[in-house]
């Protein structure tokens, strides 16, 4: 399937990534408006770093998702493309995926949980991919990431 | 972080924990919550200066490599750079045009508050400016000088006055490559016209234009500052003080000044010993009003009064956290917007005094110096009527403080040398001559939460004078350096090496001198310009066995010192490099290329001992390129290499 893969060592840090995602989940998908609506729009991924090296914190869409393993209301499910998907409808904060994500990819937004959803708005494309101003962030499958590390001088 | 990694200071560490533990936040915290922070801008990648923009380039060289207008990282990382400049450099101008206009309103007997301390000092400047001192009122001399420094501000053409202090040899090298500062406020607008979209595009004509920008700011603004501050509050001369946390005191009221300009610290000094206010904090419970300082406010009370200091930078939200401070004045510079939520943990109160600058949550009383004592007055009584609403059982004052010896000037320390009839800088340079002293270290600059406090500071300074290199401080750093206790006289037993000693004891100067505030680094180039004219160290700044450093700066007045130093022919090596590494020419111009121009250059290095290192092998470099003796200490392993 097609998942959001990340060049570490090409990161920067900038945060381009998270301002686009605020963005992409917003009314108006307008940087200017976005932060000015009532209900402020939130990032699903967010950047930071253990020593010195950032690095873009989000959803993995992992194979064997223990977040959907620990949701006892059946909120996260996985769709037919491999996709963890979460049910706001369904969801009942028990913060139970939260404890158990091994990435910390899953925050909070008022009483539901809150994570990379892959952007629906969009037909073909990601908004931090599309926003990531050193290629660090890239679209594709597994096989494809792996093609473009080996091909990289760095 | 854990508080040992933060500063290597015991109050700051102390106070810290309070901190952690009542939920209050510092700047350490805030930079921990910013980390990773902008990889763009650490490399100095990108550019807001028009609306093209804000553009950035890729470093990895795989999204953009030009600006929407066409400008390369070189342009980009330059013109932002240079805008450092101008940044910092109008700090030091503005300053020093305050005390200007003070001294104006001074001799216009418009103010009570300020007199002409320093009477010698203004006949030598007017004589050095062609003012006729013959047979006039010293008022009337004061008034012309203050006339003529203000015209060097707003000076079209020409060349500042006071450049003409240096050598003849870097002169000649300033007007042939035309960085020889017309005037102060010129060089500045210059620089923010060039880096505007389309205008210079050559990263090494901007870097130059920078240079000249910095040299209005050393030779001009910050000289100014210095100079007309000893005429009206008087040329500093050793004296003994305290500093750090500990000198905040539980039965008295604290008031403690932050800022820059001595304009109005001065006449707080003053009003904080006012009978009648003494008598009122005696009425409201404490036995007397303890006045303590932060940042180079801090360090012009200290030089001139005596006044104890209670921290560098990053402890101003730390000495609120003290709960102790009943009020912390504060003025232009260096004053963090965070202070008044500390502030409100407590019952601290902020209170702004410049029109330039205001703070939210802050009670602003505004500053004029016609009304100085009667202001300063005011603010006292607003501390004094604080007092009774400390809260006792949020008192926390670390029981550290450490004693120094402050006040050395370019006139003053070597009086000492020279013997008190006989001023002369020649014992110094025969002390470099013969190989006793190996050379000179300037540390000066700020704090920064990317570097544990203090710790570049003194771990420098120490690895200097244990290799016979003499080191003057100012800023932040002389406070770094008198907490870590390099500022009494002992430690030179303790952590000078041999050379050294034997200066420190015949003089009675501590290894490590504390020559001001921040603008007072003119001081540092008054000093090297009396070494060369001496006599036996060559004919020019750049040949002199010197270096200077900035270990933990963060300030953009830092990158205007910085360039002045270097453009004035200093090594100069920075702990931080500045945000242009993500051009490879600006960084091999300033790091390499620069030595052929100017005779300095820059380094960077984080580590406090390799940097020292690189500032001994320049120094060594220097030594024998003049053809010195060999240092009369040199340590039996390093001979044998």
């Amino acid at each position: 399937m097609e998942k959001i893969f990340c060049d570490i060592r090409k990161c920067l840090g900038c945060k381009s990534c998270e301002i686009a995602c605020g963005v992409e989940h917003s009314t108006s998908k307008n940087i200017f408006k976005s932060i000015r609506e009532e209900k402020k729009p939130r990032q699903r991924v967010i950047v930071r770093s253990t020593t010195k090296e950032p690095f873009p914190l989000r959803c993995h869409h992992c194979e064997e998702a223990p977040c959907i393993e620990a949701c006892m209301s059946g909120a996260m499910y996985k769709d037919e493309k491999g996709v963890t998907r979460h049910d706001p409808d369904k969801c009942v904060g028990c913060w139970m995926c939260i404890m158990v994500c091994p990435f910390g990819a899953i925050s909070r937004q008022e009483s539901l949980a809150l994570k990379c959803d892959l952007c629906p708005d969009r037909e073909d494309s990601f908004a931090c991919v599309e926003a990531c101003p050193t290629k660090a962030l890239f679209a594709g499958t597994w096989d494809e990431f792996k093609k473009r590390l080996g091909q990289e001088k760095r | 972080m854990k508080k040992q990694d933060k500063s290597i200071d015991k109050a700051s560490q102390e106070l810290l924990e309070i901190a952690e533990r009542e939920g209050i936040d510092t700047a350490w915290e805030r930079y921990e919550a910013m980390v990773p922070q902008c990889g763009f801008g650490e490399l100095g990648l990108c550019c807001r200066n028009c609306l093209l923009g804000p553009c950035r380039i890729d470093p990895f060289e795989e999204g953009p490599q030009k600006g929407v207008c066409g400008a390369t990282p070189e342009i980009i990382a330059a013109r932002n750079l240079t805008r450092m400049i101008a940044a910092g450099a109008s700090a030091h101008s503005d300053h020093g045009r305050d005390v200007a206009h003070t001294l104006l309103l001074a001799a216009q007997g418009k103010t009570e508050g300020y007199g002409i301390k320093d009477e010698d000092k203004l006949l030598s400047l007017a004589n050095e400016l062609g003012i006729k001192t013959n047979r006039r009122d010293k008022k009337e001399i004061a008034k012309e000088v203050a006339e003529k420094v203000f015209s060097e501000f707003g000076q079209q053409h020409g060349e500042l006055q006071f450049s003409h202090r240096a050598p003849e040899k870097r002169q000649a090298l300033w007007r042939k490559l035309g960085i020889m500062p017309r005037g102060i406020d010129r060089e500045i607008v210059e620089v923010m016209h060039r880096t505007s979209i389309g205008v210079d595009n050559d990263p090494e004509n901007l870097i130059t234009h920078g240079m000249k920008t910095a040299l209005g700011d050393g030779w001009g603004g910050s000289m100014i500052a210095t100079e007309l501050s000893d005429v009206l509050f008087g040329t500093p001369r050793p004296i003994r003080a305290k500093v750090n946390l500990g000198v905040l005191k539980e039965d008295e009221v604290n008031l403690v000044v932050h800022g820059h300009e001595p304009t109005l610290s001065d006449v707080i000094v003053t009003a904080s010993q006012d009978k009648e206010l003494i008598e009122l904090a005696k009425k409201n419970g404490a036995k007397g009003i303890n006045l303590a300082g932060i940042c180079c406010t801090a360090n012009e009370i200290l030089m001139r009064h005596g006044i104890p200091i209670a921290g560098n930078f990053l402890q101003q939200e730390l000495a609120i956290t003290t709960g102790a401070v009943d009020l912390m004045l504060v003025d232009v510079q260096c004053v963090m917007p965070g202070l008044s939520s500390v502030a409100r943990c407590f019952h601290t109160k902020i209170v702004s005094t410049s029109p330039k600058a205001k703070f939210p949550g802050a009670e602003h009383v505004e500053f004029n110096e016609e009304e100085a004592l009667p202001i300063a007055k005011k603010i006292v009584r607003m501390a004094v009527e604080n007092f009774k609403n400390r809260m006792k059982e949020k008192v926390n004052i670390p029981k550290v403080k450490m004693d120094l010896v402050a006040g050395f000037t370019a006139e003053s320390v070597f009086k000492f040398l020279g013997g008190r009839y006989r001023a002369t800088y020649r014992p110094l340079n025969d002390a470099i001559i013969n190989g006793r002293l190996r050379g000179a270290a300037a540390i000066v600059g700020c704090n920064n939460p990317k570097i544990k406090q203090d710790w570049g500071h003194v771990e420098m300074a120490k690895e200097l004078i244990k290799n016979d290199v003499l080191v003057v401080v100012t800023g932040c750093s002389a406070i770094a350096n008198a907490k870590a206790g390099l500022l009494k006289p002992e430690a030179a037993f303790q952590y000078a090496g041999k050379g050294l000693q034997e200066i420190c004891q015949a003089v009675g100067v501590p290894p490590v001198l504390h020559v001001g505030s921040c603008v007072d680094n003119s001081r540092i180039l008054i000093t090297l310009c009396n070494v060369v004219n001496e006599g036996g160290l060559g004919e020019d700044i750049s040949e002199l066995p010197v270096a200077g450093a900035a270990p933990e700066w963060m300030s953009e007045k830092a990158v205007a010192i910085a360039f002045y130093v270097v453009a004035s022919g200093v090594f100069t090596v920075l702990g931080n490099p500045f945000p242009i590494l993500g051009s490879r020419e600006v960084t091999e111009l300033l790091t390499r290329r620069l030595t052929e121009v100017v005779g300095a250059n820059f380094a960077f290095e984080s580590d406090p001992i390799k940097a020292a290192q690189l500032m001994i092998d320049h120094i060594n470099k220097k030594r024998e390129a003049l053809k010195l003796k060999p240092v009369m200490y040199e340590k039996e392993e390093v001979l044998v290499k």
